[in-house]
Formats: C-alpha cells, sequence, structure tokens
C-alpha cells in the first residue's frame, strides 16, 4: 500500500500539489485530518514510521523561519474549522484551529465581541497565528496571542493527546502550556482546539496621526506613551533613507471618550496632527499592495521603549523600512537584499544592546543556512529549550530544524 | 565540593558542609528551634520542618547551595514571604529550604520603559511604591502585597481584585534570571517582549518552584490611571448581586474590578474592621472603574444604571483615595476577618465560569446547609474567581472533617461547570490530589514534560502540584552517541 493510501485510511488526503512546496522542499502527502482524534492517529502513524512532519494552517507564511530538515508529511489543519462554544456571557471562545481569524471575527461580531488578534497577512488560521505569536498594532493595549489564550488541546508527536488551561480566564492549575505552545512554530506538537479570552467590541475607534522628522521622533512618542490617554495602538512607519516618519495612535472607547481624548491627543503629536484611516498599521513593511516584494528580507526587531525612536533612526540610516508598535516595542522591517548579513548583524547588536532582539523572518531567494536567522548565539536558556524539544518530540519529527538553534 | 557517591542521593548534611566556609554561618540554620519557624507557609494545616534552612543574601548564595543540592540530589524548597496559601514553600523533612526574602534590592525602576528590575524577595507593594512618583504602578495587587513577595508572585502566577482589566503576573513579567534545578545561572527572556524560542518565561511563571529559583526579575510597569472611581452597593442577596456583575460585563464595560461579599462575609468584615458598609446588605457589590476621565464618567452612569436596574438599594461612590480605601477595606480584610466570627477556617479558591456564578453559589448554599457548616463567601465575580470561606471550630470533634468536605465538594462544582480547582492560590501541596479529577493521565504527564526538561533529577520542589512525578526521558546532553538525525546526516546543529 501507498503512503497515500494508508494516511487516507486514517483521514482525508491529498497528492501534494506544487503550492504544497516548503521552501523547496516536497512533502509526499498532505493529510488533512478533521478532528482532534485524526490528527492524533495521523501522528501516531508517523512517529511510528518515522516520518517528519510540518504543521501547515492558511499557509500564509511556510518560507518563514528556516527550512524543515526533512519532511514527508504536511498536516493541514484547515477542516479544523468550527467554532465550538462562543460563551459571550463569560467572554471566551474555544475554537479549531484552522479557522481562519477573519471568520472567527465574523462569528464574534455578531454579539459585539472580538479576538484581539491583529490579521496582519490576511487568510492567517487561529493555528498559525498563535504557533507564530502573531501580533500587530493592538498588543499595546491586550498583549499578544500568548496572553489571550487560555486553554490547548495538543497532538504531540507520538499522537498522545493532551490539554493545558481550561475554558476560564483565571485558572493557575498545572503548568501554562498555552505560553510554552505559542510561538512554538509547530515544533512541539499540532494545535487542534484553543480556548481565548475575548474583548468587547468598542463604540468608538479612531487613529490621530502627524509626520515628523526622524530626529525629532522622540517627542511626540514619548508625549503619548505617557499620557493618560490609554492609546490601543501607537504605531511608527518610516521607509527607510530620508524622510518623514509617521506616527500614529489609535483610541477606542465610547464616542465621547474617543472623541475628547483624541483632541488631547492631536495635542500631544505637535502640530500637523489630524485624524486618518492609518490603514498602514494593518501590513506587514515589505507587503506590496498585494504581494510581497521578493528583494527585501523581512525582520522582526524589538527593543526596549525608550530606543524605538533611536532604533528608527538606525534602520533610517541603513535604508531599512520599518514599521511597528512604538507602544509595545516590536517593530518588523524590510531590508534590502544586497549586504543583507551586514545588516542584519549591525542591527542585531543594536537591538540587543537595547534590550531587544532580532529575527528574520523571511528572505526571499538566499539560502537562509548562511544566515543566523533566530540569532540563536544571543537566546537565553537555549539548552532548556532543546530539551523541551527533546521531551515533546524525541525522535525529531515535528518541522526538525525550523526554529531557533537547529531545534 | 565533595562528589555524590554513585548513584545515592546524599543528605542536607552534606549539602551544608559543601556550603560551610562559602556562605557565612549566619545563613545557615540548623537549630531546631529556629528551623520551627519555617515548617509552614499560608497553609498551617501542613507543617514539616526542614533539615537545613539557607537565607540566600545574594544571587551567588542561590546558586550555590542550588548546586551543592543538585550535587547530592538533595531536594530544595524555594521560600518568599511564606504567604502561599496552597502550602507550596511547605519544606521538605530531608530537603534544603532556600529562603529569597533577604534579596530585596529595588535594581531599577524605568518609567522611559515601563519596566522594574527587582530582586526576588522584594515585597510586591514596594515596586509600586517605588513607581507612583513617576506615574507608575505594578499592576498585578494581591490581598497579600504588603508582606508577600515577588518571587513568590512570580511562583504562583498571582492575581488580585484588579487582574480582570490588568491581567494576572503572567501578563507582566518579561525576564527572568533563574538558577535551574542544575545550578545553572540562566537568563530568560528579553527586557522587550517576543523573545525568540520556547516562552520559557511564560512556562516558568506559575510553576510554583518546581523549575529553579527566580533571582531577578524584570516586570511591566503600568501607567496609573488618569480617574478612578470606585462603588459600592447594595443588594439584598448575591442572586442580585450577581445579575448585576453579568449586566455591567454584558454592556461591554471591562472594569478594573468586580467583588462580590455575601452576608457572612459582610458581618465578619464588620467586627473586624467596621468598615460601615450599607446596612441590612445580603451582598455587596464593589466596583472600580478606572482610565481616561470621560470614558470613565460614562461607564459609571451605565454602572449606576445597571445596579439599580437589578435592584440595588444604596450606593456609594468614592472619588478620592481616602474614600476609596475605606471600600476597600472591608473587602481586603475578608479573610483575616472571619477569624472574628470563627475559631478556624478554610480558605478556598476555585473558579467557575462568570455566567454559572448564580447556579453555583445557590448549590454552595445547599451544600452548606445539608452538612451544617457555614461558608462566607468573598469573590473576585468579575472573572468567576470564588473565595469561599468554610468556618468551622476544630476543637469540636468532627468538625473539621466536615469542613473538608464541604470544601472538597465546592472544588468538585467548580470542575462540574467547567472551571478550576484555582484561580489563584496555586496547587501546591494542597490540591495535587485533585488534580486528577480536572486533567488525565496525559495530560498530566505531558505538563510534566516541562519540569523533565528543567529538572531533570526532580528535586526542585518534589511532591508539589502534580500528585505523580514524571519518570524523564534521557537527557539530549546525556546521549553517549550522536544524536539519531545526526546520525543520519540530516541535521548538524545539534
Ligand atoms: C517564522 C515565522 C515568524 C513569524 N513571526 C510573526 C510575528 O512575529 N508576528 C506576526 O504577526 N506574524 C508572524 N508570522 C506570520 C504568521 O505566520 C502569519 O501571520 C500567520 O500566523 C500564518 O498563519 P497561517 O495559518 O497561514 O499559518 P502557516 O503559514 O500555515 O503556518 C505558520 C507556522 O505555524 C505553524 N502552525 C500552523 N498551524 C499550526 C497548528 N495548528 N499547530 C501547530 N503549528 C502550527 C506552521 O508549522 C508554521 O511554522 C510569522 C511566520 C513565520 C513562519
Ligand atoms: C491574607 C492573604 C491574602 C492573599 N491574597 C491573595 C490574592 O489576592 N491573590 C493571590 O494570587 N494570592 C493571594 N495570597 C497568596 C500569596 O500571598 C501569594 O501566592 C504570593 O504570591 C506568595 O508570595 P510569597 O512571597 O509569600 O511566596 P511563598 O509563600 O514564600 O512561596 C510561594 C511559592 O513560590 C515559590 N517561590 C517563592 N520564591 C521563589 C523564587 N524566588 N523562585 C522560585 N520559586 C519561589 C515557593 O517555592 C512556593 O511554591 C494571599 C495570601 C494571604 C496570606
Amino acid at each position: 500500500m501507498s503512503l497515500l493510501d494508508e494516511l487516507g485510511a486514517l483521514c482525508e488526503v491529498r497528492e501534494p500539489w506544487p503550492g504544497d512546496l516548503v521552501d523547496g522542499l516536497r512533502p509526499q502527502v498532505v493529510a488533512r485530518p478533521a478532528s482532534t482524534a485524526e490528527t492524533s492517529e495521523v501522528m501516531r502513524f508517523c512517529h511510528e514510521r518515522g516520518l517528519a512532519v510540518t504543521v501547515r494552517g492558511g499557509g500564509t507564511k511556510q518560507t518563514w523561519g528556516m527550512p524543515p530538515a526533512r519532511l514527508d508529511v504536511i498536516v493541514e489543519t484547515l477542516r479544523m474549522d468550527q467554532v465550538v462554544e462562543h460563551a459571550h456571557g463569560d467572554l471566551i471562545a474555544t475554537v479549531g484551529t484552522g479557522l481562519r481569524l477573519a471568520d472567527l471575527d465574523r462569528v464574534l461580531r455578531e454579539n459585539g465581541q472580538q479576538l484581539i488578534i491583529d490579521d496582519l497577512v490576511g487568510g492567517s488560521t487561529i493555528g498559525g497565528a498563535v504557533a507564530t505569536n502573531q501580533s500587530g498594532p493592538r498588543r499595546m493595549a491586550v498583549g499578544a496571542a500568548r496572553d489571550l489564550l487560555i486553554g490547548v488541546t495538543v497532538v504531540r508527536a507520538d499522537g498522545t493527546v493532551a490539554k493545558s488551561g481550561g475554558k476560564v480566564v483565571k485558572n493557575v492549575a498545572g503548568y501554562d502550556l498555552c505560553k510554552l505552545l505559542t510561538g512554538s512554530f509547530g515544533t512541539l506538537g499540532v494545535l487542534t482546539e484553543v480556548t481565548f479570552r475575548l474583548h468587547p467590541v468598542t463604540a468608538a475607534s479612531q487613529w490621530v496621526s502627524v509626520d515628523v522628522d526622524p530626529g525629532e521622533l522622540a517627542g511626540p512618542v514619548e508625549r503619548v506613551l505617557h499620557s493618560q490617554l490609554v492609546p490601543t495602538a501607537l504605531e511608527v512607519d518610516h521607509a527607510g533613507g530620508t524622510g518623514p516618519v509617521r506616527v500614529a495612535a489609535l483610541f477606542t472607547g465610547t464616542e465621547e471618550g474617543v472623541a475628547s481624548r483624541v483632541t488631547a491627543a492631536k495635542e500631544l503629536l505637535g502640530a500637523g496632527a489630524g485624524e486618518t484611516d492609518a490603514t498602514w498599521t494593518g501590513r506587514f513593511p515589505w507587503l506590496g499592495d498585494d504581494e510581497p516584494s521578493t528583494d527585501v528580507a523581512a525582520l522582526k526587531l524589538t527593543c526596549q521603549l525608550s530606543s524605538v525612536p533611536a532604533l528608527v533612526q538606525e534602520t533610517a540610516r541603513r535604508g531599512v523600512a520599518v514599521r511597528g508598535s512604538a507602544g509595545a516595542g516590536v517593530l518588523y522591517a524590510a531590508a534590502p537584499m544586497t549586504d543583507l548579513a551586514d545588516t542584519v548583524a549591525g542591527l542585531r547588536g543594536w537591538c540587543l544592546r537595547h534590550g531587544g532582539s532580532l529575527v528574520v523572518l523571511d528572505a526571499p531567494g538566499t539560502d537562509k543556512t548562511t544566515l543566523d536567522v533566530w540569532g540563536s548565539d544571543s537566546v537565553g536558556g537555549l539548552e532548556i529549550m532543546r530539551r523541551v524539544k527533546h521531551e515533546f518530540d524525541p525522535t525529531g519529527v515535528l518541522s526538525v530544524g525550523r526554529f531557533v538553534g537547529g531545534i | 565540593m565533595s562528589q555524590p557517591q554513585g548513584d545515592t542521593a546524599g543528605t542536607a548534611a552534606d549539602v551544608l558542609e559543601d556550603l560551610r566556609g562559602h556562605l557565612p554561618e549566619e545563613c545557615l540554620i540548623t537549630d531546631p528551634t529556629r528551623l520551627a519557624a519555617y515548617d509552614c507557609d499560608g497553609l498551617a494545616a501542613y507543617r514539616v520542618q526542614p533539615a537545613l534552612v539557607v537565607l540566600t543574601d545574594t544571587p551567588e548564595y542561590v546558586r550555590r547551595a542550588v548546586q551543592a543540592c543538585a550535587a547530592h540530589r538533595v531536594p530544595f524548597v524555594a521560600r518568599g514571604s511564606g504567604t502561599g496559601l496552597s502550602g507550596g514553600a511547605l519544606p521538605h523533612a530531608d530537603g534544603v529550604l532556600l529562603v529569597t526574602s533577604r534579596l530585596r534590592t529595588l535594581h531599577e525602576i524605568s518609567a522611559a520603559d515601563q519596566r522594574a528590575v527587582v530582586d526576588p524577595g522584594v515585597i510586591n507593594l514596594q515596586v509600586s511604591k517605588a513607581a507612583n512618583p513617576e506615574g507608575y504602578y505594578f499592576a498585578p495587587d494581591p490581598s497579600s502585597q504588603q508582606i508577600c513577595s515577588i518571587g513568590g508572585n512570580v511562583a504562583e502566577n498571582s492575581g488580585g481584585a484588579h487582574c480582570l482589566k490588568y491581567g494576572f503576573t503572567a501578563n507582566h513579567v518579561l525576564a527572568l534570571d533563574v538558577v535551574t534545578p542544575e545550578g545553572e545561572e540562566v537568563t530568560l527572556g528579553t527586557r522587550a517582549p517576543d523573545a525568540p524560542g520556547y516562552d520559557l518565561v511564560g512556562a516558568f511563571v506559575g510553576s510554583e518552584g518546581t523549575l529553579g529559583v527566580a533571582t531577578g526579575v524584570t516586570v511591566r510597569l503600568v501607567r496609573l490611571p488618569q480617574e478612578v472611581r470606585t462603588i459600592l452597593a447594595g443588594f439584598e442577596d448575591t442572586d442580585q448581586a450577581g445579575a448585576a456583575t453579568s449586566a455591567i460585563i454584558a454592556s461591554g464595560i471591562v472594569p478594573a474590578a468586580i467583588e462580590i461579599m455575601d452576608a457572612l462575609a459582610i458581618e465578619a468584615a464588620e467586627a473586624a474592621v467596621s468598615c460601615g458598609y450599607p446596612e441590612g446588605a445580603g451582598a455587596v457589590l464593589v466596583v472600580e472603574l478606572d482610565g481616561p476621565a470621560q470614558e470613565v464618567a460614562h461607564e459609571f452612569d451605565a454602572v449606576e444604571q445597571i445596579c439599580h436596574t437589578e435592584g440595588c438599594f444604596e450606593l456609594r461612590v468614592a472619588t478620592d483615595a481616602a474614600d476609596r480605601a475605606a471600600i476597600w477595606k472591608g473587602r481586603k480584610s475578608a479573610f483575616a476577618a472571619v477569624g472574628r466570627i470563627s475559631p478556624d477556617y478554610i480558605v478556598q479558591d476555585g473558579v467557575v465560569p462568570r455566567t454559572a456564578l448564580p447556579q453555583v453559589l445557590r448549590r454552595m448554599t445547599e451544600i452548606s446547609a445539608e452538612k451544617g457548616v457555614r461558608v462566607a463567601n468573598v469573590f473576585h465575580a468579575g472573572d468567576g474567581n470564588l473565595h469561599p470561606l468554610v468556618l468551622f471550630d476544630g476543637s469540636v470533634e468532627g468538625e473539621t472533617e466536615r469542613a473538608e468536605e464541604v470544601s472538597g465538594a465546592i472544588l468538585d462544582l467548580c470542575l462540574e461547570h467547567g472551571g478550576s480547582i484555582t484561580g489563584e492560590h496555586g496547587v501546591g501541596a494542597d490540591k495535587a490530589k485533585h488534580m486528577p479529577k480536572m486533567f488525565t493521565a496525559d495530560d498530566l504527564d505531558t505538563q510534566q514534560m516541562v519540569r523533565c526538561a528543567f529538572d531533570p533529577d526532580g528535586i526542585a520542589n518534589p511532591g508539589k502540584v502534580y500528585p505523580t512525578p514524571r519518570l524523564c526521558g534521557e537527557r539530549p546532553g546525556r546521549h553517549t552517541g550522536p544524536h539519531p538525525l545526526q546520525a543520519q546526516g540530516l541535521a548538524e546543529i545539534f
């Protein structure tokens, strides 16, 4: 029996299409389990045969991270797309991880609620968003996926099904695997079901923005950051090279409250500040109008809050476009491919000296093994991370080699 | 340092021998009368005298002590202020108790970066006190905040009345210096969020001292709100107060805090601190709103309206710090206050979905009546976290057992409604036996893989949290041959 037939006895399967290649690697089969139970059977089977598995949700960014060391089976989560429960009185929702963020949003809005994870690429699944700890502008107010996830069902490499957390917002029973699994890039298990805490949709929402010279960025940023206006987001954007920096602050709340906070914010931002829709805040800086550009590398940079204005100057000087949260200290950048290694080394050193880090998310057309994409040498606790991986996936079948330090 | 003899574990005496000469004598306690002071934490029902207490004045002492424990495979337990309510800091009879409460330096308060860097022994409230002049504070506010340590908060993932809006300790810790159970110093996380790699900070927070000892903590500071309004509303019963809570949440408001006290809890608080709550109230609701002035004003109108609709007969508002303190006084003293109306009591800590509160409270009243055991209720209504105080008199034959039965039945009730056996006090020694009711054997086994990664020999606070320890797999570092992937020529970077 072929692998396709054998796996086909466990769940829906298909032959891979050209679009299924992961960083050039072609899987033998795409398995499409419809439930946690089916996912468990698929994983058990793959584990017994030593078949290498990579998990895929929407597949919007499978080229990010290191290429997997080997690949036999893609486990695609898209059929696990049910809203298991939306308990609006409790402000929680339990959903299958194959559900798209945008589809969940539609369901939640019917009851005036939302999951505050910004969908920056479009088409992301819940599983992909959690596995990558996806975040956008509004993380300033509510934190990232790690802070919103309260319960998880995971299928381990050997098919064992395990839960952590639950469906109540307050819970300290046992270790919090929710946080460990968030941002683990599918290297520890297949997330099949998750429970989130939700937020009410507010009556009003308004961006205010101003353009300033990079050298003058600190003033408006700090005045808003340290005000008592409680912005939901505080974003900066610079195209690299010369030219002004855009600063934008988002206010959400009641009609009257937002109106008065917007007026106050305009004053803090300075001359020229005005209301805007700031659509740019909802896109990564390397995304063109529809397609990601292939002539830039995608970077994620973090630093302490007081250093954000200086970081923008630093990236500008290097001709790197940067955009992200001055309220959280998490920014994204599009770096030219020429001299990429130098740019990465220079900016990484800078970020490390200012309390943060640098990760190369994507570098189209480059052999990523020549770049230390995760900056593994400066990751604290790497040895413990290796052991965590070894405990969860002792024979190394899940997305091997994709993560920090070759995990 | 002396080496362990073959595979057999050593004793605390071996650890003491290793430490003598490296740590001042006054930091090594072996005198039984002095050891007795450390035999329990805030859950005094469990008592065990440790073999050795080490007072750690510097992170270096912590590292040395843990290394000595690791070398002899002697269990150790970290202890902050000892206010834990689940026996987390309960010592091990043959082990070492590492007291971190003398590590009290506030290294940095940075308003510019919205961060504080502190030693683990620093008292929770001290962080806010130091940050207040800069317009900032540390949001997690357990009722014990005047005495509990940040290290204990980290280990328990402590919450407080205000975590409804601002989150728990886990949402506020960015980086940790940790001495691992093998005696190595590592820094997990960074000052900025999203450090690359697995979120080991997230795993460590709430691990109750079983993954190592925190020796340095970097936390987020939050801007003080422009306006705070505290509302005290008197209702006839908890059903009404609960309905008001649900209506407030349903209206889209996220208050900083929503707390309920029932008649018995009010009686106790009045006896203890004369808080002057509305006369004849069968329940009081405390709602705190904070944020930009305009938003608070709007929310206040809505809350006032809802309270009246749901049957509130008296509503008071505090707008200044003194009035606010007066309202909170009754709530914050509630635990200690029940001592005034009962010789003994058990503080229970369970969670239910908020919408299940009315049903759960009614059932609790029935259980209490059936068993003839009084239960006073104080709870964080906003997030469904119940703190029933089960009252009894230990000197009366059979009362202790009945109280324990009621306390256990309350946990079962929480689980029946899809809740949790602990919302903030932790599992510790007390609730490890209840974990299998909430999780399957596979769930528990999977969670403990994290422990194996940090503590393969199982010497960090053994016996806590999990009822049966996991047999840890072989450590990758201890492989005798090459890694399987290396052998297959598929990877070299291990
Ligand atoms: C290396 C990398 C870093 C990224 N960092 C960020 C970031 O910091 N901020 C941000 O906003 N966006 C980030 N993204 C973008 C993110 O991938 C997309 O926004 C989106 O989350 C992808 O959703 P998807 O459904 O298309 O997932 P996919 O592209 O299909 O998968 C993305 C990753 O998640 C894993 N994964 C997907 N579903 C599951 C599941 N159910 N269980 C376990 N693992 C799963 C995959 O194996 C893969 O590693 C990153 C992407 C990658 C790959
Ligand atoms: C009156 C009263 C009210 C309370 N109210 C609340 C409340 O509102 N919310 C709440 O969440 N809790 C509350 N608590 C419980 C308790 O105060 C918290 O759990 C607190 O965080 C414990 O801190 P501690 O320093 O006393 O820790 P300890 O009791 O000394 O230790 C608690 C646990 O932490 C571990 N630990 C301590 N220090 C370290 C370290 N440096 N590294 C690693 N592990 C360490 C210990 O091993 C133990 O498992 C209350 C307690 C009392 C007595």
